[in-house]
């Protein structure tokens, strides 16, 4: 059944987004009274021939630490974190390199009666992409094998989906994750 | 308890990853198949902006703030509806676009098209959309510019468009073009939607919306995923 009005194509956001997408640009998604472990993820955007992407944005959509959306639809139990809205935007910059200063999420009591391990869900939009990616960032150290959407994901590429510990610094755990466009180990992009 | 459903991205309008008239995609585009997902509280959520912190002038492309002046070129109002698919109006939603300058030149160090830059003009914009899903801005009309992508390779005249909607899954980005510009048929970057498509991405002439002696009058409404509410028996 077609519905009455057809959905608006999508095109490129092209090299020149940073003249528009400015406001709510963030990669600070934190600030000292938010509550929670505080991590920064950090990765680059890699193209099929392994060279990096420069005019790439990554955005990010994440519960607080205490796994609570702040969006009408979460209707809890965990409690809301004032402090944090759980929007981020970065674009990369000239070595395609990205980061979100943030803090890890909860698990997520998706409603269903099932929980999803700690993620991030990922958008990625760039020059020569005519339609933006969706993806998702666990963490290592999370229980994964339970997580009903990683379930669905071939297991020898489950890893494109994984942030690693690098270092600690500053009180704040650093992960790496990558994000590749093409080729072996292409991210797996979700059709959500 | 109430189950919410969004409709899938529609791709029998939706341009492919890949689409090799236009260059870049050919390295960009993933190349595997898309896992399915049903949507769960991660893609039904999404970021809300409905704050104080988007003024009624960022909506005024035309004006830069702190200078005296004024964009030159064709000032053009483009207005209208964001919607979903069954016509519900998505209120309070952001909307950001950019463009180029008359000139065709946009405000941005990557961009070395030789052609002058207007101190007046940024080519940034934003607003939120009303109750009724309607947004309105006061811009110039942009111009065409060369790129590398062929041969003789100009794109025509369009407005980037950034919306989010209700969930992080119906953000949406696009281009607005403009009626009877003799470049569509050529430009690869259109031209990666599926035909039926294509019409949906060309704002129409309206003569309502054109104000007299001041600017000329564009509509373009923006559709994005149906999201459909039920009740849930509660268990």
């Amino acid at each position: 059944m077609t519905p009455p009005h057809r959905q608006t194509p999508s095109q490129t956001v092209g090299p020149f987004f940073g003249v528009g997408l400015t406001h709510a640009s963030q990669s600070v998604m934190v600030d000292e009274r938010t509550e929670g472990q505080r991590i920064r993820i950090e990765g680059t955007v890699v193209d099929g021939a392994g060279a990096t992407i420069e005019d790439a944005l990554v955005e990010v959509w994440q519960a607080n630490a205490h796994g609570r959306y702040r969006h009408d639809l979460d209707r809890g139990p965990a409690p809301i974190d004032p402090h944090f809205v759980g929007f981020g935007r970065c674009p990369t910059d000239a070595s395609g390199a990205f980061h979100f200063d943030t803090v890890k999420p909860g698990a997520i009591h998706a409603g269903d009666g099932r929980r999803h391990a700690p993620h991030l869900n990922v958008t990625v939009f760039a020059r020569g992409m005519l339609v933006h990616a969706f993806t998702r960032v666990y963490f290592e150290e999370d229980e994964l094998d339970a997580d009903p959407v990683l379930a669905q994901v071939d297991r020898d590429r489950r890893a494109t989906l994984v942030a690693r510990k690098s270092r600690s610094e500053a009180g704040r755990v650093v992960y790496r994750w990558d994000i590749r466009l093409q080729g072996d180990q292409e991210t797996v992009f979700f059709d959500a | 308890m109430i189950r919410v459903e969004i409709a899938k991205r529609d791709w029998r309008i939706h341009p492919p990853y890949l689409h090799e008239p236009y260059a870049s995609t050919i390295r960009r585009a993933p190349r595997r198949a898309l896992v399915p997902l049903e949507p769960t509280l991660s893609e039904l959520t999404g970021p809300a902006f409905n704050d104080d912190s988007v003024r009624p002038e960022d909506a005024d492309l035309t004006r830069v703030p702190g200078a005296s002046g004024e964009a030159i070129g064709q000032r053009i109002y483009v207005t209208g509806r964001v919607l979903e698919e069954e016509g519900r109006p998505v209120a309070n939603t952001l909307v950001e676009v950019w463009q180029a300058n008359a000139a065709g030149r946009y405000f941005h160090k990557a961009d070395q098209h030789e052609a002058p830059l207007d101190p007046n003009f940024t080519g940034g914009g934003r607003c939120l959309t009303n109750e009724r899903g309607e947004y309105r801005f006061t811009s110039i009309h942009p111009g065409a510019y060369p790129w590398r992508n062929h041969h003789n390779a100009w794109r025509p005249s369009h407005i980037h468009f950034s919306l989010f909607g209700t969930s992080f899954i119906s953000r949406l980005v696009t281009q607005m073009y403009f009626p009877g510009d003799p470049l569509l048929p050529l430009d690869p970057v259109l031209g990666g939607v599926p035909e039926e498509g294509r019409p949906l991405l060309i704002a129409r002439y309206d003569h309502d919306v054109t104000e007299p002696g001041i600017a000329l009058g564009y509509r373009f409404d923006i559709v994005l995923r149906g999201r459909s509410q039920t009740p849930m028996e509660s268990r």
